[in-house]
């Protein structure tokens, strides 16, 4: 059995997903513009990148050699020599009213991955195939003015092009997924390689990896069914449940003798609907030509070989280095997922324990994380400090309660700050085996005698009251065994 | 191959032309006959024979992903018809995206 | 009679200047009076327009959109100064150019000919402008042209026709027909302009002037106003096979901003000689037909006969796929061109008419900015390009194309140099052929092929024919071998049985 499950019994469900990732170079497709994102509007534009009439393209190196080293991560096959094609559409964030795009030879072609999916509780590897890779160009935002501020019933629009010409790559899989949580494996897998790869941050909160999901639905052993594709797909989560409202939809509407129209649909996140944006009457006519503005790009063997001997280790081997060194799947991915490798492999190098280091990751640095809404690249931590607050708790310096805190400084400091220093100026200091400490146990000892004759009594869980009377006169800075240890001592020598 | 009247319309369509009907009266016998002409083309046996793209051009041409300074925002919005908030405007879009 | 300073060549006013004979500030006050008198320009403001009061009596040329007067002289002006701190100074410093209104320049409003840019002012220079100023020239101003470069009469420009300085009843040629009429009527002694299909041979020829479209890569596209990019290419107008030569050495050279353009060097050009032993040249038998009018003829003949007695062996030559040329280019030119003017949509530059929604506004735009025949193009070329009829036009075009380039490749293995008239028959009368677009689209079907296979190609004037008006030959070479066209040109401009050069237009104007 497997995840179709959902879906009632003799109906297949078939996805394809259409991924764009945008690339981190610094520069446009075509043009010089650097590729900040969230600049002022129209400041980050030139001649090229605005269509300005007699501008040319010229192509940016770096934005193929990283098409190139990302369609070798996906196991593709790299054209040796391919041209790209102008597809003819109008729209006002399309500068030129044709994007550059490729056609009838993409740079890359029959790629394919193998994902993870836990299913009944089994890990099974599936491998979805890619149909292609190629290279693209972004387009303009759009602002819509108006009282209902998206596209439908604005009033007018308003044009940015810093976006128009950043670098772009389609990621196009064979519509054989079937089932939400493959899907949603693949574009998780896909994610981690544009970033193990260093081609994009690949954000998709920032737009800079876009999901379009194509689902159609039949019954077993029947032809292809009309397909809706589905846009607004801004995370993971999203796509695993607009697949599954899909489906449902579109199984509904075929059971109650409708037909399913080829159409594009919004996902609404917050009434997890999808509802149609817009029905394609016929196929767009986009009218593709070679651009003959632009010259071949050739891939030689020797180039592809040269760029492969730099691939850096990819996640499906990273994962089986975590499960060498003792980590458990969730682990694993979470330290992949949160970006971690390079933190993680400092960490460890450091002398960190590498199980403790993954606990920390996906712990306690992932929640602060989502709270302050941050990378952990923005947050400033690095290996050394993971290593270092993982020492202190072992040395018995911090509790794990003041180790949290100390990470929150941490954070909040960007990484200025070291471990030492804040636990230092917060006074985060826990208090060992020492005279102040057993000056204050016996106080405590002598203040509850009730309490010290009930243990004597044979009531030894009572001793966490005392703890707790400890903690609080120390302000929590009192290492918990310790005093464990020490009001044991002291009840039991005056008995 | 000729092109009706309806089939004008729908290339108009796609090129976004507005044309009224004297134009379209006026283009279908120029447009069929522009057309005719260029149909000659068919009587060249090419199957086996690669389409040229670019007469002369050399591969692989590339520029290093070093920034260069872009033009000023004034520069290029001091063409544009119609501006607000430091962007193009343009009134309400209905069509399809690509 | 005194030769006027308009009278003189490039090179000739170069050495003027240099021995300080004369200023810059004359060699540009000289051009500007001559073109106050017979271009039909306002001369109210330091720009000056083609003047608005025009009738059909209008004897005027009309080769100017845009005379930049002041700044001319501004610029004259600094180039004598510079002369007079004894600073050494490119070789034509202060010669007067004019420039197609299709090549972006700041300063002046690029206008390609058409209302959708009547008052756009680019916000970037082209190289080849660049290149001119750089080379100390004095750009005057901007020259009338076909809207979009799409045309063969100039009878396309939204602003009006150019009339030809022979006979101004007649046109000048197009699509850079006010290019070559500025310098046919010594309005400037060279001339930029743009070839996609015969735009500089053609006007070169019915003005009775020269002109050369280079090898396809040779002159940067950047800042060319597209309308077939893989066609497009910009070149020199002169009076002179030597000033020809010079602006196009000028304008030519490798550009980091156009993926198509060439690094290699390609050889330097020739000294003028007239011995042209050893040449091969080749005679197009499919271009010397009777499609092509008996006078052409004649004198085609007669330079072939010209040819021979300074040395150099003719051949017939057959280039089986040239007849097909003329179709495949008015299928991959409209393509093209459908593409490259999608961009005028009322957005972000030039011309909008309002309209309720963003598709209206674009649709009224483009119907209202756009001339006729830039609206046919775009029509054949969509068609060309869309579901169904894509491998029928475009491809099967693209692939003829190939056959074009591969028969010259092969005649090229035999000959240095091919030779064919440069029209069917020499220019013509205003609407003669403006209700027929294919009896237009005819007046290219010789210089086409060299379009399409990309090769230089350059038409200078053999005299005169029965009607009275300039006839013209076109040369052509192998890619990158714009020189042998220099070599073989030479030899014609100075053999004396060749009557050569318009008549001086003021007889005509008189």
């Amino acid at each position: 059995m497997t995840d179709t499950a959902f879906l009632p019994d003799g109906w297949e469900l078939v996805v394809g997903l259409e991924v764009h990732v945008e690339l981190d170079t610094a520069t446009k497709m075509w043009c010089g513009c650097a590729t900040t994102f969230g600049d002022e509007p129209n400041t980050n534009v030139c001649p090229v990148c605005t269509g300005q009439p007699g501008s040319l393209p010229v192509v940016n190196k770096r934005a193929v050699h990283d098409a190139i080293l990302l369609g070798l991560a996906i196991n593709g096959h790299i054209a040796e020599r391919c041209q790209f094609h102008r597809k003819n559409y109008f729209y006002p964030d399309l500068a030129k009213n044709y994007q550059i795009s490729q056609y009838d030879t993409p740079l890359v072609s029959d790629g394919f991955l193998d994902v993870e999916v836990e299913i009944d509780g089994a890990i099974v590897i599936r491998r979805v195939g890619i149909e292609r890779l190629h290279m693209e160009e972004d387009t303009g935002k759009s602002l819509h003015v108006g009282e209902s501020g998206r596209i439908h019933g604005a009033e007018r629009s308003l044009i940015d092009y810093n976006r128009c010409g950043i670098p772009l790559l389609e990621i196009v899989s064979h519509p054989e997924i079937h089932d939400p949580v493959t899907a949603q494996a693949y574009l998780r897998e896909l994610q981690a390689i544009v970033i193990a790869t260093g081609v994009s941050p690949a954000r998709m909160d920032h737009g800079q990896m876009r999901c379009d999901a194509n689902v159609s639905v039949r019954r077993f052993g029947d032809p292809l069914g009309t397909r809706t594709e589905i846009k607004n797909l801004n995370s993971v989560r999203s796509l695993g449940r607009a697949v599954r409202y899909e489906a449902l939809r579109q199984v509904d509407e075929i059971t109650g003798g409708n037909r399913i129209r080829l159409e594009t649909r919004h996902w609404d996140e917050s009434r997890s609907v999808t509802e149609t944006l817009r029905v394609k009457e016929s196929v767009t006519d986009y009218r593709y030509f070679p651009d003959p503005d632009l010259v071949a790009v050739t891939a030689p063997t020797e180039r592809v070989e040269t760029i492969r001997a730099t691939m850096p280790e990819l996640p499906a081997a990273t994962r089986q280095r975590f499960a060498d060194a003792g980590l458990n799947r969730e682990q694993a991915i979470g330290v992949i997922a949160l970006t971690a490798i390079d933190v993680y492999d400092d960490a460890v190098k450091h002398g960190a324990d590498a199980t403790r280091v993954a606990q920390w990751l996906v712990g306690d640095i992932a929640g602060v994380l989502t709270q302050e809404s941050l990378t952990l690249a923005e947050a400033g931590l690095t290996g050394q400090h993971l290593s270092d607050l993982i020492a202190m708790i072992a040395d018995g310096q911090l509790s794990h309660t003041m180790a949290k805190t100390v990470l929150g400084h941490l954070v909040d400091s960007r990484g200025q700050a070291t471990p030492q220093a804040i636990a230092k100026k917060h006074n985060l200091v826990q208090l060992q085996d020492t005279d102040a400490l057993r000056d204050i146990a016996r106080q405590v000892v002598d203040e509850n005698q009730e309490t010290v004759q009930a243990i004597r009594g044979g009531n030894t869980k009572a001793i966490g009251a005392l703890v707790g009377a400890v903690m609080a006169k120390t302000k929590g800075q009192a290492d918990p065994r310790a005093t464990n240890q020490l009001l044991n001592e002291l009840i039991n020598a005056s008995a | 191959m000729s092109l009706p009247e309806e089939d004008v319309r729908h290339v108009a369509r796609l090129a976004r032309l507005f044309v009224t009907d004297d134009e379209v009266a006026l283009f279908a016998p120029q447009l069929n006959a522009i057309l005719g002409y260029a149909e000659q083309v068919a009587e060249v046996a090419a199957d086996d024979v690669e389409p040229m793209v670019h007469p002369f051009a050399p591969a692989d041409v590339a520029r290093d992903d070093i920034p260069s300074p872009s033009l000023s925002r004034d520069a290029i919005l001091a063409g544009a018809p119609a501006v607000e908030q430091m962007r193009f405007a343009v009134p309400r879009i209905v069509a399809e995206e690509g | 009679m005194a030769r006027e300073l308009t009278d003189h060549t490039a090179h000739e006013l170069a050495v003027l200047l240099t021995d300080g004979t004369v200023s810059a500030r004359e060699v540009t006050d000289a051009h500007l009076e001559r073109i106050a008198t017979f271009d039909g320009v306002d001369t109210s403001s330091g720009v000056w327009h083609r003047d608005d009061n025009t009738g059909s009596n209008d004897t005027a040329i009309h080769a100017f959109l845009h005379v930049l007067a002041d700044a001319a002289r501004d610029t004259a002006d600094e180039i004598d100064a510079k002369r007079a701190r004894g600073e050494t100074l490119p070789a034509f410093a202060g010669v007067p150019v004019a420039i197609k209104d299709v090549l972006t320049w700041p300063g002046s409003p690029t206008t390609c000919g058409s209302r959708m840019l009547a008052n756009w002012n680019p916000p970037y220079q082209a190289t080849v402008v660049t290149r001119l100023i750089d080379a100390g020239l004095i750009p005057l101003g901007t020259t009338n042209m076909d809207e979009f470069a799409m045309g063969s009469s100039t009878e396309n420009s939204a602003f009006g026709p150019t009339r030809n300085p022979f006979d101004v009843a007649c046109v000048p040629g197009g699509s850079s027909g006010g290019s070559a009429a500025a310098v046919a009527a010594r309005f400037a002694p060279f001339s930029v302009g743009t070839d996609t299909g015969g735009s500089i041979r053609q006007p070169a020829a019915f003005t009775g002037i020269v002109g050369t479209k280079p090898t396809y890569g040779t002159v940067s596209r950047y800042g060319l106003v597209a309308f077939a990019s893989s066609l497009d290419q910009a070149g020199p107008f002169a009076r002179t096979v030597a000033d020809t030569a010079a602006l196009h050495d000028i304008m030519r050279g490798h550009d980091p901003r156009d993926s198509t353009s060439i690094t290699q060097a390609a050889p330097a050009f020739p000294a003028a000689t007239t011995d042209l032993s050893g040449v091969t040249i080749g005679v197009i038998s499919e271009l010397v037909t009777d499609g092509f009018s008996p006078d052409v003829l004649a004198r085609f003949n007669d330079t072939c006969q010209a040819l021979s007695s300074r040395g150099a062996t003719l051949i017939d030559v057959s280039l089986p796929h040239a007849p097909y040329g003329l179709a495949a280019y008015y299928l991959i030119a409209p393509s093209e061109a459908s593409s490259n003017l999608a961009r005028f949509d009322g957005v972000r530059y030039g011309l909008r008419v309002d309209a309720d929604t963003a598709e209206e506004m674009n649709a009224h735009t483009r119907s209202e900015g756009f001339g006729t025949e830039v609206k046919r193009r775009i029509m054949i070329g969509t068609h060309a390009l869309s579901s169904g009829y894509y491998d029928a036009y475009y491809l099967q075009a693209s692939k003829v194309r190939t056959l074009i380039a591969r028969d010259f490749s092969n005649a090229f293995t035999h000959v240095d140099a091919l030779l064919s008239p440069t029209t069917p028959s020499t220019a013509f009368r205003f609407g003669e052929k403006t209700a027929d677009p294919i009896a237009m689209y005819l007046s290219d079907v010789a210089t086409v092929p060299a379009s399409l296979a990309g090769i230089p190609a350059m038409s200078l004037p053999i005299g005169i024919g029965d009607d009275g008006m300039p006839v013209g030959v076109q040369i052509m070479a192998p890619l990158l071998r714009d020189d042998v066209l220099y070599r073989v040109a030479y030899a014609i401009e100075q053999t004396p049985l060749i009557p050569t050069g318009p008549r001086a237009v003021a007889e005509v104007n008189a």
